[in-house]
């Protein structure tokens, strides 16, 4: 798929980019780099603005203020036809009066290119779907016109591809499959990629580098490993997966590690993965990092006591445990189905206990729950 | 194919039973439409052959199946038929120039407005037809205010009149058939995703191109039915003519209201009717199957 | 990192802009206008204190309004037009509602024809339907007058009555009717507590067309009605003299009155929508 006018076009970096409307504004001060080449996505509930900082990438928005470049080009006030940017519409926006192959070759007939015919097949054979042409995107499946959105879109070799919550309308399966094909094709086809996703499992599949956005902000960008293992807010520990977060108040530091009291338990922290700026902290762990053993147990790393199960599900590959600590607080653990059928039952009492690495610290004035009453419908 | 199969679908979900029910139910309708409009016709056809009896009195006919009657009816009627369809495709583009712009208005840019908008678009129908026909009559007639402030700016002679002209005629039918054209065009526009506009722009077409290319293909259907439920009655209006016109503007409408009620001369009117009726099947036949939207009907 | 300036543009290139963004939005506004001139004027010249010939402004004057029947003949022409535009609307209404419910509910045979025909009279003009009436009612030896008109209007009007009444159906969602079944409704029920109580809209919208069609229908009444008048025809015969302006407080009254019904309907759609 090399093709002559996918030559280099730089990265797209977004600066202080803020896009109001009336009072509400829907993103707040942006900036961000995305780098040439990369799969990127922007993740976030509903309503956190990343659909509206796609469209002003696309050109469909105007920002309020703010500048967008791709390369050394200023794209801010182009039109969206102007732009090297093509977009994957969410629900696809295929052309319902013209035919599959007339659908794809749309673009390149309006950048007046000559072989229209021979890239068309070229990209309907990459979709796996060159037997379709002549159909209308009515007589399509839902996954179907999915692969033709994106071959629309890619046929024209932009500098950057946006993908607007492009897997939303198509069933878990088929989302699996869809996830790696575009992966894949992302690879095969070496173009930029943004793409948008409330569902963070959708993001980090495929994405190599996230940015969690929130109320027109982004909270943090990283790898997925980064994001997971290290999140720095309590947005990002509770949209991302699950956690745990304690509050307490760091008692004794050292050079490298610092002790936290919670509730009359100490607990070890890594300094550099501490983000509280005073003394108030909230501790955070995972619920899968989590090991649950009887009171009398020998346990290491940090430890807490006096919990009681409230609540056990198993659910195939792990079993899932709340458990009600002295202080009211239920906390998830997550135990691997390696041992067999859970022995624990609601009402035992249990200790809890992980590596000390593990424990992450956030700044004690956040909220406990920001970010895990959002909605996933995923 | 597709709709056809959803139309089928539907209509199976249901009730698929089959019996006598839909028959029960449309008997009282069909009846009505066959007495009142089948049969009428069929009588007009034997009407349009009957020559006047002769040493009869006038009104008085027997059928001789004489055809030459469409013959004469049409060379004596030559000049109102072409008129009528003139000034009927004339209007009915006039009309579309003027709907598309604003349905176009109405289902894009309107916000929270769009129903009092439609509701206007149909409010002027509550006025009666003949009234406001009459009121463009008296608006730039003689002693309207719009013909001496023209004449004082020079921008039409002392002499000239914006009634009594063909002008008047086919604005006049623009203006009365005009939220046929719009409601139709509304419909359709309204149907189109935003998205697939904005996906358009995308792929490098720019305002005009998606328009072209986008758009007005999707408006089509609206399109089709707009300029038939502005054509059709255009070209059988005789009440502008009347009302707007002057004795050289007169349609084919007025000429088979005067055969019946002044002449008396049934076969005439018979056979122009028919022949008028037939012309604009056979141009609806034409127009649908060129335009590719069996589905209207 | 500076801060970047909201970009500011010259002032004759921000007036064009507002321009290009909002033609439409003019174009609109004058297209309504040119809808609105003639009903407005229609309005204002029901207060003309005119005298016999309305065509001219000489003062304006409440008194066609307190007396709308001072004009000669104006109001047994209105009583006509109602009387016929009530009956024909219930009629065409209730055949073009069965016709409808046939179509969008039922597979049987002939249902091509049967849209065929419904199609036929409106896409026929009214000259043509008129004129064929008033010959086979005069082969008949049957004398134009109010019920030849009255079945000339339902015959018009239920084509209409069908096309917006069969919208309605096909836009219904046959799963509500496949719920009310699984809550143990029988078919009889399902149609009148759900079926029916869902297309009243559309039946309700479709009379009204109805209406609105007959009593404002001039050329297939003016074959069919002999010496009968009704309000367009009064219009029509009062024209060449000058209109009296008491035809223009009906016409006024009429306006107001539907869009009335109109701005009730469209409450009571919100309400319920709520």
């Amino acid at each position: 798929m090399a093709d002559a006018s996918s030559s280099s076009h730089g990265d797209l970096k977004l600066t202080r980019v803020t896009k109001s409307f009336g009072d509400f504004t829907a993103v707040d001060d942006l900036t961000l780099t995305i780098p040439e080449g990369s799969f990127f996505a922007l993740l976030g509930p509903s309503g956190c603005g990343k659909t509206t900082t796609l469209r002003m990438i696309a050109g469909l928005e105007e920002p309020t203020a703010g500048s967008i470049h791709i390369g050394t080009t200023d794209i801010t006030t182009k039109k969206p036809y102007q732009r090297p940017v093509n977009t994957v519409f969410q629900n696809y926006a295929l052309f319902p009066h013209l035919s599959i192959f007339e659908n794809v070759a749309f673009g390149l007939r309006r950048r007046g290119v000559k072989d229209v015919k021979e890239q068309v097949d070229k990209v309907l054979k990459l979709v796996e779907l060159p037997h379709l042409s002549e159909r209308k995107p009515t007589q399509l499946s839902g996954g179907q016109q999915q692969r033709i959105a994106l071959a629309r879109a890619i046929v024209n070799r932009p500098a950057l591809l946006l993908l607007d919550e492009p897997l939303g309308a198509l069933d878990l399966k088929l989302r699996r499959q869809m996830q790696i094909e575009l992966k894949w094709i992302q690879t095969e086809v070496g173009l930029t990629f943004v793409h948008v996703t409330h569902d963070q499992e959708e993001a980090m599949t495929m994405a190599d580098t996230i940015a969690v956005m929130n109320e027109g902000r982004i909270e943090q960008m990283g790898s997925p490993a980064e994001l997971y293992e290290s999140p720095r807010t309590a947005f990002v520990a509770n949209f991302l997966g699950q956690s745990n977060l304690i509050r307490g108040e760091v008692s004794s530091s050292d050079a490298d590690q610092s002790i936290v009291e919670v509730h009359g338990q100490k607990i070890a922290i890594v300094k550099a993965r501490n983000r509280a700026a005073g003394k108030s902290i909230l501790v955070g762990i995972r619920p899968e990092k989590i090991r649950i053993s009887l009171p009398n147990d020998p346990c290491t790393g940090n430890v807490l006591t006096g919990g009681i199960v409230s609540d056990v599900s198993f659910v195939g590959v792990s079993t899932q445990y709340v458990v009600e600590m002295p202080w009211k607080q239920d906390l998830m653990v997550f135990e691997q189905n390696d041992g067999g059928t859970p022995t624990l039952r609601p009402g035992d009492p249990v200790s809890l206990s992980w590596n000390a690495p593990f424990t992450f610290g956030l700044d004690g004035s956040e909220d406990v729950n920001a970010g895990s009453e959002v909605d996933d419908p995923a | 194919m597709a709709f056809l199969q959803s139309a089928v679908t539907r209509a199976g979900t249901f009730t698929g039973r089959k019996g006598r029910l839909p028959y029960l139910l449309l008997l009282p309708g069909m009846l009505w439409l066959f007495t009142f409009f089948i049969l009428p016709i069929i009588n007009l056809a034997g009407t349009s052959t009957q020559t006047p009896v002769l040493g009869g009195d006038t009104g008085q006919y027997v059928q001789t199946f004489r055809l030459a009657n469409y013959i004469d009816a049409f060379n004596a009627a030559r000049p109102q038929f072409a008129r009528s369809f003139i000034y009927a495709f004339l209007a009915t583009l006039l009309a579309l120039a003027i709907s598309y712009p604003l349905a176009y208005a109405i289902a894009f840019r309107s916000g929270r407005f769009k129903n009092i908008l439609l509701v206007l678009v149909v409010a002027p129908f509550f006025t009666s037809f003949l009234l406001r026909t009459v009121a463009w009559k008296q608006i730039l007639g003689e002693e309207g205010f719009v013909v001496p402030t023209l004449r004082a700016l020079h921008i039409i002679g002392p002499q000239a009149t914006l009634t009594a002209s063909a002008l008047a005629v086919v604005t006049g039918m623009t203006y009365n058939f005009l939220p046929f054209m719009t409601l139709p065009l509304y419909a359709s526009l309204e149907r189109i995703d935003p998205r697939t506009l904005e996906a358009s722009n995308d792929l490098y077409a720019n305002g005009i191109t998606t328009f072209r290319k986008v758009t007005f293909p999707l408006s089509m259907p609206g399109v089709v039915a707009g300029t038939l439920l502005t054509f059709i009655p255009a070209a059988g209006d005789y009440v502008n003519a009347a009302i707007l016109g002057n004795p050289n503007t007169t349609m084919i409408g007025n000429v088979i209201d005067s055969r019946f009620f002044r002449i008396v001369d049934y076969p005439t009117a018979a056979a122009l009717s028919f022949m008028l009726m037939a012309a604009i099947l056979i141009l609806v036949t034409i127009y649908i199957r060129r335009s590719g939207t069996d589905e209207l009907v | 990192m500076s801060t970047v300036p909201i970009p500011t543009l010259p002032v004759s290139k921000r007036i064009s802009r507002w321009f290009g963004r909002n033609l439409i939005r003019i174009y609109a506004v004058l297209g309504f206008t040119y809808l609105f001139v003639p009903v407005f004027y229609t309005i204002a010249f029901s207060f003309n204190n005119a005298g016999k010939s309305n065509l001219v402004w000489k003062g304006f004057t409440l008194s066609n309004w307190a007396n709308p029947c001072g004009a000669p003949d104006v109001c047994a022409a209105l009583g006509n037009s109602l009387k016929i535009g009530v009956i024909a609307t219930t009629a065409a209404t209730i055949l073009g509602t069965l016709i409808a419910f046939a179509i969008g509910r039922h597979r049987f045979r002939g249902r091509a024809t049967t849209n065929l025909l419904i199609f036929l009279p409106m896409a026929t003009p009214e000259v043509v339907l008129g004129s064929s009436l008033l010959a086979m009612f005069l082969a008949f030896r049957i004398n134009p007058g109010v019920w030849p008109t009255v079945a000339a209007h339902v015959m018009f009007c239920i084509s209409f009555v069908v096309v917006t009444v069969k919208a309605r159906i096909a836009s219904l969602d046959p799963r509500l009717e496949q719920a009310a079944m699984d809550l143990y409704a029988n078919e009889r029920e399902t149609f009148r507590r759900v079926t029916l109580p869902l297309v009243m809209p559309g039946i309700a919208g479709a009379a009204l067309l109805a209406f609105s069609l007959s009593f404002d229908d001039f050329i297939i009444t003016n074959f069919n009605s002999g010496t009968m008048n009704t309000f367009p025809k009064f219009v029509y015969t009062s024209a060449a003299r000058g209109i009296p302006a008491q035809a223009n407080v009906i016409g006024s009254s009429m306006f107001l009155i539907a869009l009335v019904i109109v701005a009730a309907g469209q409450l009571v759609n919100r309400k319920k929508a709520r």
